[in-house]
């Protein structure tokens, strides 16, 4: 259509003016260019079986020890799962599960003892998981401000429209205010190595260090730099599900108010309806002596977050970390495969290529 | 639009015919009351818009198109409901386009503007109270007396009252009308001739009748009444008075003329109506494929309001603790929570019908036209033209050509005549053009004998005075030498028919010159160097209906009517003479001569019924012909003459080579049927071995119609096993006969499907002694049958327009007979044999481009939506995008358009020459193969395919696990970004793959939009945008990128996604190849061309050399 519209404005285009040809007179001589002619110099290649056998045989080549090395190398993390949901009758946490309610001031605890089989070197991670949890569904999804945590004042009064039904309560608004926020992990974990001799030694917990260091540091800010963050809040309301407001997440101000690093980590909304997220580091203390040192342990847990009526679950995990990652079996599986069919198929391809490719071959050449 | 309103107010007070003052003078009382009219101005409008109805008129214009409606409408329901994906994603790209088409149009329109009103204010100059008086050309009215310049343009249709020259002609050329650049001669009406200074002419007092305006650039009839001592004469107008717009005047210093249709009711503003549009194979498949796609759309938005709202049952999956509804919503009824829910889900899902599809396609037939244009292999150096593309509308349409329909005349042959032989009771005499004359005459004997035969001196006159020649002077020589006896090079002879000059050529070898026409007396200059002046009395004009044309001439007291013909024409009007003398031979085209003497009382009878057939306002053409009737009879033939058109340079070749390619090539042409079947022979139409079905008038009359077209379909079909090779010859009345519809019995019906039940079995068909609109006829006859076969048909002539127009290609040879033929087609090229590149080579070319741009649209977007749609089972329906909103808006539009524009462009999947060497290649696309249903699913199922590869990949990897070594986590938009990125990779490389014809171009544009992929994506997650009210994605594609896994997926699944569409294409090749692909390799990128044919083929070289690496490789393995 733009085609035909340009020569219908050269039949329109008024011969008279132009002069008979004028604009015919200068497409006719135009510079001979081998880009005009269509013949720019050009690498021609040619998928045949020929050319692509040795590329098929490299990709085996090179994937299959690939995956192999993944492979081992996540079979080699270690990683234990705990569900504490409190299902079952017999689980510890059942009653926390069944006697659940928001308005309850005193926090329900609940102790589950657990083994581990095999020492933890290096660093432990330690990571809370949910299942059957929603964190993205649209409508949860886009539940947030984020120029309100990245510490804009006029969000931290006036929150999006996007907060609704979370942004505000008893006409004050909610900071930080959203879906995503009020529904913040508020489980405490805390773990205890039994020792031998019968005591309960507690195992520190590194809070810090879980959330990407661009979105404690960058995307999410306090409002009123360095200010009094009662002082700041003052006129806002913590989100409805929250026992305590924002500012007392933490005695460290550093980890406190919107940079809190369970909240940041917590607003990172999670990709599918099972995830898991980082809740605390173990550091470890020395070469000499693993960070977890095989035997039994006891998890507390704080009960705080409800997952029941929507059939989810809780979950605790420990697990040690390679460059790779956590324990994940499918990049290995995955590239042993795709090197494998690469490596059948160039056989295959082979075997056409004797069979068939000598006759088209002779085919050419009788012609 | 004013051409339309102009209509409508012509209606309203719509007579047949206009009546024009003159100067604006009123006739004198007592004639006839005319009704006044009111005529436009002299305003050209060719422009579409003004400044202030553009914005309104462009958008309701533009938003007529059903795709930019569609966009309009996913764009007005993001703004109305809340959906997944911000109204910038679909109103961002709609805007891109409609901005780009406006602005564009919006030039355009600017343009014509600007020659609209450099035109309309051009000075002319009018003549007011006896004063030439300056004028803007668009305040001329109808009536105004003109004074046109030599060299200047006529500014409206005028009427010839004077001229500076004695006779009352002047010279006009019609270059930039109809193309035809010899000078043509206008007269002057008679009684107004002598009036040529502005005083005197302001003194004429006449009025003009004529018809209202009408296109037809060769037909206008009127009158003029004279009021000369208040008694009217009235003289007829014709076309020979009327100068039109656009022409030019030369030779001529200057004239007076006086307007009668001005502005927009000028011929030249009537012929420049918009054709009606065509449309190729390939955009009904493409839109055949977006019906699919919408149903598709419509079917997957479907499937997950249904899901979503099964899985909500549970209100605790509905409606969580930590995902609550605002009052508002949970109020809404579920019925309209449903349809909007489905709305979303269409809006999510709408970019699997790209916006920018539509505006690469077009621009890939803007761009790629100019690779016709440019084609240096299409050039005529003697003509100095190149291709024309009128319509690019069409370019892949050049490659699916099934039929080709060829004029004969002009097209296959060179129009160029040349004189051979004429033929005088039963003497031979040959004058063939660079041979001396008396070397091919019989001698001086013979010379002796042609002089003593009267007959022969006739003869010679008849040829040197019935002709409408002109001899044109050479200005560049100053008047010393001014007389044509002076030598060959001050003068040539220019006439619209190259037969014409061609017999004058001739009949000048032969001893007798025609000089000049002066005063009505025609000179001619005979053996004995005396010239001989014959009165003009009258021109019987040639026209194709008649084939013949006569002049009646005045010497020395006798007068003599000459006529010359096609045989047909002549012979049932001779009433002496020896008929059987005159035959026609081969390739030659013959036209016989005869003449008639006539008594003064004969003439005083021609007078008469000429000029009442002259002044006739209604019918005059029918009349005229009436009245040539009656005065071109009693003939008593003379001879007959012979000129060869040669056969145009490479025609048989190219013939050859659309034969070759699959194409079945029908001539269609007036001439006769043994010089159309002489030249069919020559071009390799019809072949020694070919077996001639005749289907003619001569066969129908000894047996009836029915029964030889049951012999010819019985002879076709029982044979054609193993006699493949047919020819039909068939002719124009028989045409008629077999597509006249059922008057006696029903089964002539079924002779239309007989016929073309013959023709679809016979490799070539001739059908000679066509009118114009039988070409036409035939062109539609084969596109409606049950095939429905691509035509292309090509032609040079006004005779070809109706089958230029009718074919699904239209092809116009820059010929000899005008630019009309040109004008009206599709595509212009300078010489038949241009048309083998134009088709084999572009055609191939913009085919199998097209296809690939359609194909991979479609499979990039379904690449780009089903993770979209596979995403929500994972998010509880709940129309959550994968990706963000600025991938969204920029993948169709940024990420992945221009490399497949380019590939678009300038892909070539096999080398040009191959291409032109081996016409068979052509087979391979036909029938739209590459767009046909299995190819398009192979497409779709790859998209999906790829799509679950790369969502389930991703799926993977995420599964509740980190892919960090820091144990940080990462969240929904690093999957979604994680997806894109893979997807982005490998819909590129996958072009890549298809793409034969790496030029440094292509690896610009392929990489490069790779980068600007990675490094926008750096950029937008780099920085908090401050205008934006989410920061989702920062840090995302670092962190991302950070992850050493990320990368291994990322290249494993590209890997994946790719090698499927690798092995089938190996596979394919190696176990069914097309004929295109062995051969590809068998020339070399650039072979010495001495060289090219010794070489073995390529692939047969590499590959066992090849083969040995990969057996060493699994050796070792």
């Amino acid at each position: 259509m733009m085609a035909s519209g340009y020569s219908t404005k050269e039949e329109d285009g008024h011969i008279t003016v132009s002069g008979p040809g004028g604009g015919a007179l200068r497409g006719k001589k135009p510079e001979n260019t081998a880009f005009k002619q269509q013949r720019l110099p050009a690498w021609q290649p040619i998928l045949t079986a020929g050319t692509v056998l040795p590329a098929f045989f490299i990709i085996g080549l090179i994937f299959i020890p690939i995956g192999i090395g993944l492979y081992v190398t996540s079979n080699n993390i270690k990683e234990f799962e705990i569900d504490y949901t409190g299902v079952n009758m017999s689980s510890p946490c059942f009653n926390c599960s069944q006697n659940f309610s928001w308005n309850s001031t005193r926090p329900c605890t609940c102790s589950i003892p657990f083994y581990l089989d095999q020492p933890y070197e290096n660093n432990v991670f330690m990571y809370y998981g949910l299942s059957n949890f929603y964190q993205n569904h649209r409508r949860y999804v886009k539940s947030r401000d984020d120029s309100q945590l990245n510490g804009d004042l006029q969000s931290l009064k006036t929150p999006s429209k996007e907060c609704e039904p979370y942004a505000e309560h008893d006409n004050k608004p909610i900071a930080p205010c959203g879906a995503i926020a009020n529904s913040m992990f508020n489980d405490t974990l805390e773990l205890f190595y039994n020792d031998p001799n019968g005591t309960k030694v507690p195992i520190p917990l590194t809070a810090t260090g879980i959330a990407w260091w661009t979105d404690k540091h960058v995307k999410f800010r306090n409002p009123g730099e360095n200010a009094n963050l009662t002082a700041v809040f003052q006129g806002t309301m913590k989100p409805v599900n929250w026992r305590k407001p924002v500012y007392e997440l933490d005695s460290d101000p550093q980890n406190n108010g919107f940079i809190n690093e369970d909240f940041i980590v917590w607003m990172r909304t999670a990709a599918l309806p099972t995830f898991r997220k980082l809740y605390r580091i173990i550091h470890k203390k020395n070469n000499m002596v693993p960070t977890l040192p095989r035997g039994n342990y006891t998890l507390e847990v704080v009960y705080n977050y409800p997952v029941r009526s929507f059939e989810g679950r809780k979950r605790m995990i420990l697990s040690t970390i390679s460059w790779m990652g956590g324990k994940n079996p499918f990049l290995g599986i995955a590239y042993i495969t795709v090197g494998s069919v690469c490596f059948f198929l160039g056989v295959v391809l082979l075997i056409i290529h004797h069979k068939y490719g000598n006759r088209n071959n002779s085919a050419d050449i009788s012609n | 639009n004013g051409r339309l309103t102009l209509n409508c107010v012509g209606e309203e007070d719509w007579v047949d015919s206009r009546t024009i003052y003159i100067g604006h003078k009123q006739p004198p009382p007592g004639t006839e009351a005319f009704i006044q009219q009111r005529f436009p101005d002299n305003r050209i409008v060719s422009s579409k818009y003004t400044f202030w109805n553009f914005i309104p008129k462009n958008m309701f214009e533009q938003f007529r198109r059903v795709a930019n409606f569609y966009f309009l409408i996913i764009f007005l329901v993001q703004l109305i409901i809340d959906t997944p994906t911000s109204p910038i994603t679909s109103g961002l790209p709609l805007f891109f386009v409609i901005t780009v088409t406006a602005i564009k149009q919006g030039y355009e329109d600017w343009l014509r503007h600007k020659a609209d009103n450099a035109v309309n204010q051009c000075p002319v100059h009018v003549v007011q109270h006896g004063k030439v008086v300056r004028k803007q050309s668009r305040k001329i009215r109808v009536g105004d007396i003109v004074c046109v310049k030599e060299n200047e343009s006529f500014p409206c249709d005028l009427i010839l009252l004077s001229s500076s020259r004695d006779e009352g002609t002047c010279y006009v050329t019609t270059a930039s009308l109809d193309g035809e650049s010899s000078h043509k001669t206008y007269f002057a009406v008679q009684d107004t001739k002598a009036y040529n200074t502005e005083k005197e002419v302001d003194s004429i007092h006449a009025t003009i009748e004529c018809e209202q305006p009408q296109p037809d650039l060769y037909k206008f009839v009127g009158r003029i009444n004279i009021y000369m001592d208040n008694e009217p004469v009235a003289r007829p107008l014709g076309s020979e008075n009327l100068l039109l717009r656009g022409a030019t005047l030369k030779n001529t210093e200057y004239i007076y003329a006086v307007a009668i249709y001005t502005g927009m009711e000028t011929k030249m503003a009537l012929n420049y109506q918009s054709k009606s549009q065509k449309r190729s194979a390939v955009e009904k498949s493409m839109n055949a494929y977006l019906v699919v796609y919408l149903c598709i759309l419509i079917s997957k938005a479907l499937i997950n309001t249904v899901l979503k709202y099964v899985w909500q049952a549970d209100p605790n999956r509905d409606e969580p603790w930590y995902n609550q509804r605002t009052e508002t919503e949970r109020q809404r009824h579920v019925l309209i929570r449903a349809f909007t829910d489905f709305l979303a889900f269409m809006v999510l899902f709408n970019y699997i019908i790209p916006v920018s599809m539509y505006v690469t396609v077009e621009m890939q037939k803007f761009l790629g036209s100019y690779f016709i244009m440019w084609d240096d292999e299409m050039l005529d150096e003697e003509l100095g033209e190149r291709a024309v593309v009128n319509t690019s509308d069409l370019n892949e349409e050049l490659g699916q050509v099934e039929y080709v329909f060829t004029d004969k005349t002009g097209t296959l042959t060179e129009n160029n005549m040349e004189f051979i032989e004429c033929c005088v009771d039963g003497h031979v005499m040959r004058g063939a053009a660079g041979m001396d004359m008396i070397d091919t005459s019989p001698g001086p004997e013979a010379r002796v004998s042609i002089a003593c035969s009267e007959h022969e001196e006739l003869f010679f006159r008849a040829l040197c005075l019935c002709h409408t020649v002109q001899v044109k002077e050479e200005e560049t020589v100053d008047g010393i030498k001014h007389g044509i006896h002076q030598g060959k090079s001050t003068s040539f002879y220019i006439s619209s028919s190259p037969d014409e000059v061609a017999l004058v050529e001739g009949m000048k070898r032969l001893g007798f010159t025609y000089l000049r026409l002066k005063d009505s007396h025609m000179e001619i200059l005979n053996r004995e160097d005396e010239i001989e002046r014959f009165e003009l009395l009258e021109v019987l004009t040639f026209d194709s209906v008649r084939r013949r044309m006569s002049v009646i001439v005045r010497a020395t007291g006798e007068l003599f009517l000459f006529c010359k013909g096609a045989d047909s024409s002549i012979f049932p009007r001779i009433i002496s003479g020896k008929v059987d003398q005159v035959r026609a031979r081969e390739g030659l085209r013959t036209l016989c001569v005869a003449y008639r003497p006539l008594s003064p009382e004969q003439y005083e009878e021609v007078c008469h019924l000429l000029s009442g057939a002259k002044l006739a306002l209604q019918d005059r053409d029918k009349r005229l012909a009436e009245a040539y009737e009656l005065i071109e009879k009693d003939l008593i033939l003379l001879g007959a003459t012979a000129v060869e058109d040669r056969l145009q340079e490479k025609a048989a070749d190219t013939i050859e080579s659309l034969h070759k390619a699959g194409m079945k090539v029908w001539v269609l042409t007036g001439d006769k049927m043994e010089t159309a079947a002489a030249t069919c022979y020559a071009s390799k139409l019809f072949r020694r071995n070919t077996q001639i079905l005749e289907l003619t008038t001569k066969r129908t009359e000894e047996q009836s119609l029915h029964d030889v077209l049951f012999d010819l379909s019985r002879t076709v079909l029982s044979l054609s096993a193993d006699y493949a090779d047919y020819g039909l010859i068939i002719d124009g009345a028989t045409l008629s006969a077999v597509l006249r519809p059922g008057q006696e019995d029903s089964n002539s019906g079924s002779y239309k499907e007989i016929f073309l039940e013959i023709c679809r079995n016979c490799s070539a068909v001739l059908c000679c002694r066509m009118a114009p609109l039988q070409k036409a006829q035939i062109v539609k006859l084969i596109k409606a049958s049950k095939e429905h076969p691509i035509t292309l048909a090509v032609g040079d002539g006004a005779n070809d327009v109706s089958m230029i127009l009718e074919a699904h290609v239209g092809i116009g040879i820059m010929g000899k007979e005008g630019r009309q033929a040109a004008r009206n087609s599709d595509y212009a090229i300078p010489k038949f044999k241009h048309l083998k590149k134009m088709l084999l080579v572009h055609g191939h070319y913009y085919y199998i481009r097209i296809s690939e741009l359609v194909q991979y649209f479609f499979y990039k977007n379904v690449c780009f939506i089903f993770p979209q749609f596979l995403y929500q089972f994972f998010c509880g329906f709940s129309q959550q995008p994968l990706y963000d909103t600025a991938y969204l808006t920029l993948y169709n539009i940024s990420f992945t358009s221009l490399p497949i524009l380019l590939y678009s462009l300038i892909e070539q999947h096999i080398n040009m020459d191959i291409l032109k060497k081996d016409p068979s290649l052509y087979k391979d696309i036909a029938k739209n193969s590459l767009l046909r249903w299995p190819i398009f699913i192979y497409w779709t199922i790859l998209g999906v395919y790829d799509a679950i590869v790369m969502f389930f990949g991703a799926y993977f990897l995420f599964d509740n696990t980190t892919f960090t070594s820091n144990g940080q986590m990462f969240g929904n938009w690093t999957f979604g970004t994680l997806v894109f990125t893979v997807l982005v990779f490998t819909v590129t490389f996958k072009l890549a793959l298809d793409t034969h014809y790496w030029t440094w171009i292509n690896h610009f544009v392929i990489w490069g939009s790779l980068i600007f992929f990675v490094v926008f994506s750096l950029l937008w997650g780099g920085i908090i945008w401050p205008f934006l009210n989410y920061q989702r994605m920062y840090y995302v594609f670092m962190q991302m990128l950070s992850s050493g896994p990320a990368w291994l997926s990322i290249i494993l699944l590209i890997t994946a996604g790719l090698l499927p569409d690798v092995v089938k294409k190996v596979i394919w090749r190696a176990l069914w190849p097309t004929t295109t692909e062995p051969s590809v390799g068998t020339l070399p990128p650039s072979p010495p061309p001495s060289l090219c044919c010794l070489r073995p083929p390529a692939e047969s070289v590499s590959n066992p050399a090849l083969l040995e690496v990969t057996l060493c490789l699994s050796r070792h393995l």
